[in-house]
């Protein structure tokens, strides 16, 4: 086996040493009926140019060539080259949690500028070095919102991603942590009306997701201002980070949880990506997760740890901020690289030509189908509703080797024939421009669909 | 002293990125718009955004000295023996990171058509297959993000079983040589923690556990073999206990390191079980992460598994179901961290049934090896078989006050990363060890030898271990002032 | 060290110090020193409620949480904020570092406790295991 670094006759040296007959010996404790006598199922030791062959042609039943529209909490964006040339040095990519300082300070220290980025971007004053997605980060805010006030309900808005609602749904159901959800109104934003009557005094906060699920910008102050006047924290989800280089930040928020996918790292079927929490100083000590936090020497060199540790599973057991033990660092560290390269004046021009592409195709699209919620600002996201079923529609548009947008019905029924569409930096033109011309098509066949049904029948 | 393996070599010096930052430099471009240009503030009104604050503005080549800069002061796999116990930090192969990198596995979106993701869709199948093969249980969920992640969802589909049953029962037991995660996984889902005494072997005890098993326990986590890298031996034993009172057994599988194809939990009595596949199978530990934590079960608690699970459609194409009316619900968003499933499948492709069982018969030989070796030089609380690791303590050294951390700071400029401190808590002072097979006899030998000098070093100049490192860029940092008072982002200096 | 006669102490190692229906409460030089250097201390809110023997707080090193267990019960009517800036003080004086101030609800469970030369003996036991 290629990866192990032993002769055979180092193994009898050793097993010499350790003074057995033979390396059955050392598995002893296991009870013998318990013991393996076969070989395993699985696929036979292959060469490494088969195991690049086998995955090269999964890859290719993935489909090639397809221009997406799809975006729904994964984003298709550009990755500088730089990322994966930097986190595949084996330093950063072979090391272990950064534990002991002397040697981990790479790790450290890039943890250190990730969390004064995120801070910089989302206008919190504290960030923590990840958590496992966006998903599991608006759960864990909760919990944590929980810890903080004291009060122990929450409301969600349903224009949060329907996935998130589900993973904060399993992990408040057996927390004793009952939820409520408030809808959205005609513009697309949260019904502050409805969001006003759901929070009582025993709601600990309440989670927005802005841009929300629909790609609209919520007015995250108004909403804010509400929370607060009933004493109730304001927890805003971000799944598409690179609105950040354009939308105002969410700094009258008291949590946010954000998913930084978008900053670098691979679409990957879903992952891994990269959750971060953010928030006040004073809340530090329930926030979950690690931190790394400045500090010096012996001789008074500047230097990194990781801090604040006793919130954490190791040290608190099952009194900790919660069980994360394992994040996301090298996940991470391709978001901290990416929000290097672009910084303060690229990630803003990135985020203004993501709005233009979107605003193109929606203005385009409403020409030839419905695009919902226009009263409100929305970034590279919109929904539009078809006369046409939108699986079927995707299955037309596929055909054309274009991925059209994640249907709604699953989530939205009340939505109808609607879908979620999605425009990046990436998206061409001319892609939007075919689209819309398979839209039409429809829609003119659509009118005459009867007379024509006619003449095939004939 | 004689150090053989490490020397000093050139470390340079680099300040934070927002230190080299100044206006108008840029380590990006943009296309041309191919649409009109929008005027932002007209568009978005008062949710524009004008400012992005301390962003740097730094140039390509100060982005890679900087990060490259960086990474030298980190210790890793790839320079040396890194014997965390019960961290299995075992090589990860390259190829791993080529496949993983593939155009279209690493720009497959997760809502993309089932039609067009039949080839992801086969990794997450012939993954699962092999998982289920090696731990001889009968079904997976792949979505847990982490083994913490893992140990929730098996614990919720516990919940869920028993609540199936009409009880959801109050407590899991966990034993006292248990990692952290264990009893904060069971509280967050609301289980009260009931302690297990280890015994004097280090290892759960039938008897205590017979005595305190009652129809209020839901189940027992345990790691096996043990932190302490000993195999609970009455396995079948302990699982007739809990079965018989109707709870059942969750193994934490951090240790599967020393079972892989020789061993299957699945055949000893265990119901639930994560993997962690940033330990066994080789996908990379990152920093801290990202990792993997499926879960493997036995059929009794198939129906509760996360939402969704892969299925073969009538036209034999693969795709998800969602409707699944007992499942515990969803722990992340998507199907988990397929990056890492599509390493774990390369690595177990690379070695196939004897390459895997292979690698556990080294693994256990090494750490067999180290502990005859260091015998006698530390103190060996518990005289036990080990498996793929093994625990000394301070208990010899402590006399001139130096304690498992000391010694662990002098390995370091030794060329080696130390192995864990101060785990598992049974053991004061504990040195955990874990060599995992990635190493060589010369690379053992040269830790071993390590050991022993700083051993003398304890005897005869301690201060030279209290002191240590001594060959890093830094010395040990002032934690206590971190703690009081944070620093946790940089700010520009007024 | 010589523990001060005019307060009684716990086996939780902490001190109480009683002045007619109100008492302060501090942890003991034994307890911070077998902490080692504090970097938090948890206290809580003015007003509260604390029931001798539960759980009022913590006090935290680096890599360490001790629970803090009431000696009496009472209400809280001064919390020491200065220890949320300088935890330090507890190490260096722990026996003139109050934590909390509580009007008592029995005295008498204050004059139950022991006394500072039963501590010292409990303390010596203690430190030999």
């Amino acid at each position: 086996m290629r990866y192990l670094p032993k002769s055979p006759t180092d193994r009898a040296e050793m097993l010499r040493t350790i003074g057995v007959g033979s390396i059955d010996d050392l598995f002893a404790p296991i009870p013998a009926e318990y013991r393996l006598q076969r070989d395993l199922n699985i696929p036979r030791q292959m060469a490494e140019s088969e195991i690049v062959d086998w995955f090269q042609q999964r890859a290719r039943e993935n489909g090639e060539g397809y221009t997406t529209f799809l975006g729904a909490g994964a984003y298709n964006h550009y990755r500088p080259v730089i990322i994966d040339a930097l986190v595949s040095r084996g330093e950063f990519l072979t090391a272990y949690t950064p534990y002991q300082a002397e040697i981990s300070q790479g790790t450290l220290q890039a943890i250190f500028e990730f969390q004064s980025m995120i801070c910089e971007l989302t206008g919190m004053e504290v960030a923590n070095a990840s958590m496992y997605d966006g998903s599991t980060a608006a759960a864990e805010a909760i919990m944590m919102a929980v810890r903080v006030t004291g009060r122990s309900s929450a409301v969600v808005a349903r224009s949060v991603h329907p996935e998130y609602q589900q993973v904060i749904k399993t992990y408040a159901t057996h927390q004793g942590l009952p939820l409520s959800t408030v809808n959205f109104a005609e513009n697309g934003r949260v019904d502050r009306a409805a969001l006003e009557h759901s929070i009582t005094s025993d709601t600990a906060c309440v989670l927005i997701q802005s841009p929300n699920f629909f790609g609209t910008i919520e007015d995250v102050s108004a909403i804010a201002d509400l929370v607060h006047s009933k004493g109730a924290l304001l927890i805003v989800s971000i799944a598409e980070a690179i609105s950040l280089g354009i939308v105002k930040p969410p700094s009258d928020a008291d949590i946010v949880a954000m998913e930084a996918q978008s900053f670098g790292v691979p679409l990957g079927f879903g992952g891994p990506y990269c959750g971060v929490l953010a928030t006040r100083d004073k809340f530090v000590r329930q926030l979950p997760g690690r931190l790394a936090g400045q500090t010096t020497d012996k001789q008074g060199n500047r230097g990194f740890v990781l801090t604040l540790a006793t919130r954490e599973q190791h040290i608190r057991r099952e009194k900790a901020t919660s069980n994360i033990c394992t994040n996301q660092a090298l996940v991470a560290l391709m978001a901290n690289i990416f929000m290097t390269v672009y910084g303060r004046v690229g990630l803003r021009e990135l985020a203004k030509q993501n709005l233009a592409k979107a605003a193109y195709a929606a203005d385009h699209f409403s020409k030839e189908a419905k695009v919902l919620f226009a009263g409100a600002p929305r970034f590279h996201e919109f929904v539009v509703q078809t006369t046409e079923d939108p699986s079927v529609l995707n299955s037309r548009l596929l055909g054309h080797k274009i991925v059209g947008g994640f249907p709604l019905k699953r989530f939205y029924p009340e939505l109808g024939n609607a879908a979620l569409w999605c425009c990046t930096e990436l998206t061409s033109r001319s892609a939007i421009d075919t689209v819309c011309g398979l839209l039409s098509e429809y829609e003119e066949s659509a009118k005459t669909n009867e007379p024509r049904m006619q003449e095939v029948a004939q | 002293m004689s150090i053989t393996k490490a020397t000093r070599h050139i470390s340079q010096n680099e300040g934070l990125i927002f230190e080299k930052s100044s206006p108008g430099k840029a380590a990006w471009k943009l296309p041309p718009l191919d649409v009109p240009e929008v005027d932002a503030e007209k568009l978005l009104g008062s949710s524009v955004r004008n400012d992005l604050g301390e962003m740097p503005e730094v140039s390509e080549i100060e982005i890679i000295r900087h990060f490259t800069r960086l990474s030298t002061w980190n210790y890793a796999i790839d320079l040396g023996m890194y014997p965390l116990g019960s961290c299995t930090m075992k090589y990860n192969p390259r190829v791993n990171e080529v496949v993983v990198r593939l155009d279209r596995l690493a720009n497959a979106h997760p809502y993309a058509p089932e039609k067009i993701s039949q080839g992801a869709l086969r990794i997450l199948r012939v993954l699962s297959d092999a998982l289920i093969e090696i731990t001889g249980m009968d079904a997976i969920t792949l979505q847990p993000a982490a083994g913490a992640q893992g140990e929730m969802t098996g614990l919720l589909m516990v919940r869920a079983y028993h609540e199936s049953k009409g009880n959801a029962r109050k407590k899991i037991l966990i034993p006292d040589s248990a990692h952290g995660t264990n009893p904060a996984t069971a509280a967050m889902v609301d289980y009260a923690v009931e302690n297990l005494k280890s015994n004097e072997q280090g290892m759960v005890d039938p008897a205590a556990l017979a005595a305190q098993m009652n129809d209020d326990v839901a189940a027992l986590m345990l790691t096996n073999p043990n932190t302490l890298g000993v195999f609970e031996h009455e396995i079948a034993k302990i699982a007739d206990i809990l079965h018989a009172k109707g709870g059942l057994l969750y193994m934490d599988g951090a240790n599967m390191n020393a079972l892989v194809g020789k061993a299957r939990p699945g055949d000893f009595g265990v119901d639930v079980m994560h993997l962690n596949l940033h330990k066994t199978f080789s996908t990379p530990h990152g920093g801290g992460g990202p990792g993997s934590g499926p879960v493997a079960c036995k059929q009794i608690l198939e129906p509760f598994l996360p939402s969704p699970v892969v299925i073969t459609k009538p036209d034999g194409t693969l795709g998800f179901e969602y409707d699944r009316p007992q499942s515990v619900g969803r722990v992340r968003a998507f199907y988990g961290n397929f990056g890492m499933f599509v390493r774990a499948l390369a690595y177990i492709m690379a070695n196939g049934p004897d390459g895997l069982r292979q690698t556990t018969e080294d693994a256990v030989l090494n750490a067999n090896y180290i502990r005859k070796e260091l015998t006698g030089t530390f103190d060996l609380p518990y005289s036990t078989p080990s498996m793929h690791e093994v625990v000394f303590s301070d208990k010899l050294q402590g006399k001139n006050g130096i304690k498992t951390m000391d010694l662990a700071k002098r390995l370091i400029d030794y060329g080696f990363h130390p192995y864990t401190t101060a785990f598992p808590l049974i053991v004061p002072g504990a040195l955990m060890i874990e060599p995992t097979e990635s190493e060589s006899k010369e690379e053992l030998d040269l830790f071993v030898e390590a050991m022993k000098s700083i051993a003398r070093e304890a005897e005869n100049e301690p201060q030279t271990i209290l002191d240590a490192p001594h060959n890093t860029r830094i010395s040990r940092l002032d934690e206590t002032a971190a703690a009081r008072k944070p620093v946790l982002r940089w700010k520009r200096p007024s | 060290m010589a523990y001060p006669a005019d307060r009684k102490y716990t086996k939780e190692h902490e001190w109480v110090m009683a002045d007619g229906g109100s008492a302060s409460i501090g942890i003991t030089h034994y307890a911070q020193e077998s902490l080692g250097d504090i970097v938090f201390v948890d206290l809580p809110k003015v007003g509260s409620e604390i029931t001798a023997g539960k759980m009022f707080g913590s006090v935290e090193s680096v890599k360490a949480v001790s629970d803090l267990y009431a000696p009496a019960s009472g209400t809280v009517t001064a919390v020491n904020d200065s220890l949320a800036t300088t935890p330090e003080a507890v190490n260096k004086d722990a026996h003139g570092s109050w934590m909390l101030k509580i009007t008592l609800k029995d005295a008498g469970e204050v004059s139950a406790l022991l006394s500072a030369a039963d501590y010292e003996k409990f303390v010596a036991e203690e430190a030999g295991k």
